[in-house]
């Protein structure tokens, strides 16, 4: 309660009272402007200053019990319908006229992505059900029998996917894990993100050689473990079973530092004052991450993941550079497929088998995105 | 009855409200209970034992900084390896460089030795080079004109993509984050939906819609579907509808026109998503393989990227020093606009 309200004179004010102040109603009969002084004691200022009578009734209208007849009708007459009109007319220009000048903005983009991108889906789409680009003879759903029951597609999808399933958590796992360490006030931090941020910058085709060096029959790292002990044996690790781990390496190093960067914002997001008192009440560092970090995190940890699984399909582009054109069985990715279907020329096959990977990454994508929202909802709660 | 409670703890509340300066008691403590000699001891000890937590906290937490020192620096020094290497690595001599890696790539070409060279049985990591020469350069430079033409290629290929797609994507997401109907989002959505979708679904309508257009083999195979990737429109619209709607509604109360809305606070607000962006598509695009692999066909137009990996043995030597070369704009770029490259993408993930 404000006490320094000057009681006697409530009444006055408009915003008060509720009503304006320019308004035939506020013009008062004139009042006395002298303020009866009357001398009291402290014991009744104060008696008067608890006793005030509450504003009550604010507002003029909040006492008063409407009926129906206060509720203004409007009669049907014919200017009321004309401006009615206008009005509509009015605001369905102004809708028109927004939607065209968004959809100019919109257009360039728009009419580029129907010609190369939509249109041809459709076209795929067609191919895919024809025997051949040139003769359109109706095949139903032979193709996708063959591109599905092909060795070689299959044996790309499983590894492209097996690739997906090791790498994204991994990838997300310790690009969180580096965040973590970077977060907890080291010296020097901003030099160590950049440090890390240096490999995404660094084109493929110039660290190739390097991994080469490092990774072949009689590469370093080889050399390395047979100076350390006799016994190592030699692995080629391009060429075995060995090479997934290779690339996921490779993945790793080139995709860390743009996740962890991410992570680094998210958790500089966290309203410090809960981590404060949490970390009053007793809670330890791991609780406190358990319970309030991944619960900030978990909107920044999908977009991660989306992230690092669009970036784990363009992992082809490393495989390539490394070893070729037909590399090691358990590296033959979906692109290499793609790209010595092309040299065969099988353009039906080739539709197909994209249509499919379009619907597989559609499925993917929204049950993340389902996912994603349903935990979003939880979290709200 | 509770009228008149209210007004009792209301006096009571005033009343004390007043005398909180002057009504102050001394409470009967354990501190004021002791005598005064054990006073002065209880409080020594204390001391004694604050200090010694202190002391105890700092040493422990200066254990773990140290090894979080450690741990930052051998991850760094693990992402910062490979590049090193290749930069040292391109200002050794040739003979070097043969005599210290050419049994790498013997065992993968798999030919048998050459006789004379003198090669080391297994590769010698060398990070500092026994004579620093830039001959290695100035080969590449001077003596090899296919490099430079390839290094054109990339360039000629880069930097349209790059500045077209932007141009393209902050219209369109000026768009889509000032107008959000329901059918605009349908098409928001199949743009993200676009931008998910890997290369190899892509490659293949691309291939299509080229060689009907007639512009297969040409440079324009690859630049046209470049410009009008989603990729940037979606980042760069969440970044937009991050702009308070307070600013747009001032400058419209103001008389603003949605173009000078759009140039002079979206843009601006926007910049730092712009830089980002900009990097991120330069190294993407500087960095492809895929589309110039499958839509030019004609070497002589390719870029440097899949050049470098077909390098064999004869030019091992320049290898290194051309891997360099290439790597060194995306690396400038980094350096220069590394705070925008940051805030960018930090902005990006948050929602």
């Amino acid at each position: 309660m404000d006490n320094r309200t000057n009681i006697e004179h409530l009444g006055e004010k408009g915003e008060v009272t509720g009503v304006r102040p320019g308004s035939e109603v506020s013009h008062h009969p004139e009042k006395p402007q002298t303020r009866n002084v009357v001398v009291r004691s402290e014991e009744e200022r104060e008696e008067a200053i608890i006793n005030r009578p509450k504003p009550k009734n604010v507002t003029p209208l909040a006492s008063q019990k409407l009926t129906p007849k206060d509720i203004p009708v409007f009669e049907d007459t014919p200017e009321r319908k004309a401006k009615l009109e206008l009005r509509r007319k009015r605001h369905i220009k102004r809708r028109i006229r927004d939607w065209g000048i968004f959809t100019g903005y919109l257009t360039p983009s728009f009419a580029g992505v129907l010609v190369f991108f939509f249109l041809p889906l459709l076209l795929l789409l067609k191919t895919s059900f024809q025997k051949s680009p040139t003769n359109s003879d109706f095949v139903g759903l032979r193709n996708y029998v063959r591109v599905l029951t092909n060795d070689a597609f299959i044996d790309a999808s499983v590894n492209t996917l097996t690739f997906a399933l090791i790498s994204v958590p991994l990838a997300v796992v310790l690009a969180l894990f580096i965040a973590l360490l970077l977060n907890t006030g080291l010296p020097g931090k901003s030099l160590f993100r950049s440090f890390l941020l240096n490999p995404m910058m660094v084109p493929v085709a110039s660290v190739v050689l390097i991994w080469q060096v490092f990774f072949s029959y009689n590469g370093v790292i080889n050399g390395i473990a047979a100076q350390i002990s006799e016994a190592a044996v030699k692995i080629d690790w391009l060429k075995s079973s060995y090479a997934q781990v290779v690339i996921m390496l490779l993945f790793l190093w080139k995709n860390l530092g743009y996740n962890m960067v991410l992570f680094l914002a998210a958790l500089n997001s966290i309203p410090h004052e809960i981590l404060e008192s949490a970390a009053m009440d007793g809670a330890g560092p791991v609780k406190r991450f358990f319970k309030i970090k991944l619960h900030y995190l978990s909107p920044t940890i999908f977009f991660v993941g989306i992230m690092s699984l669009i970036n784990s399909f363009k992992i082809f582009r490393e495989v390539y550079l490394l070893t070729g054109d037909y590399p090691y069985d358990n590296l033959y990715m979906l692109q290499h497929f793609m790209n010595n279907s092309f040299t065969h020329l099988d353009y039906s096959k080739l539709s197909a088998g994209a249509i499919v990977m379009c619907i597989v990454m559609i499925i993917i994508v929204g049950g993340l995105f389902f996912a994603e929202s349903k935990f979003d909802s939880d979290v709200e709660e | 009855m509770d009228e008149f409670k209210r007004i009792e703890r209301r006096k009571q509340a005033t009343l004390a409200r007043r005398h909180i300066y002057t009504e102050t008691k001394n409470p009967e403590t354990f501190i004021t209970s002791l005598s005064d000699e054990a006073r002065e001891a209880f409080f020594e000890s204390e001391k004694k034992r604050i200090e010694r937590n202190l002391k105890r906290r700092k040493i422990t937490k200066g254990i773990i900084t140290g090894f979080g020192v450690f741990a930052a620096v051998l991850i760094s020094a693990l992402a910062l390896v490979p590049i090193f290497f290749t930069f040292l690595n391109s200002f050794m001599s040739s003979e070097e460089i043969v005599s210290n890696y050419q049994v790498v790539f013997q065992s993968m070409s798999g030919h048998a030795s050459q006789g004379a060279t003198y090669m080391s049985r297994i590769p010698v990591l060398k990070l500092i080079p026994e004579e620093v020469t830039i001959k290695q350069y100035t080969t590449l430079l001077f003596m090899n004109p296919e490099y430079l033409f390839k290094y054109w290629n990339s360039i000629i290929l880069t930097l349209p993509i790059v500045g077209g797609q932007m141009v393209v994507a902050c219209l369109a997401s000026y768009s889509f984050a000032r107008y959000r109907r329901k059918r605009r989002e349908v098409l928001f959505f199949s743009y993200i939906i676009l931008m998910l979708m890997p290369f190899q679904v892509t490659l293949v309508p691309n291939y299509m819609i080229a060689e009907n257009l007639g512009i297969l083999d040409t440079i324009w195979a690859i630049i046209l579907p470049g410009i009008f990737s989603t990729f940037a429109i979606f980042l760069l619209t969440k970044y937009m509808r991050q702009i308070p709607s307070g600013y747009i509604e001032a400058a419209t109360l103001d008389g603003a026109s949605e173009w000078q809305i759009f140039t002079n606070i979206a843009l601006p607000l926007c910049k730092n998503a712009i830089f980002a962006l900009t990097i991120l598509l330069f190294i993407d695009y500087w960095n492809m393989v895929e589309q110039p692999l499958v839509l030019l066909t004609d070497t002589a137009k390719q870029p440097l990227s899949v050049f470098l990996s077909q390098i064999n043995e004869p030019e091992l030597g320049i290898a290194f020093a051309a891997s360099s070369v290439y790597m060194i704009p995306p690396l400038l770029i980094f350096f220069w606009g590394e705070d925008y490259l940051v805030e960018g993408i930090s902005r990006s993930g948050i929602k």
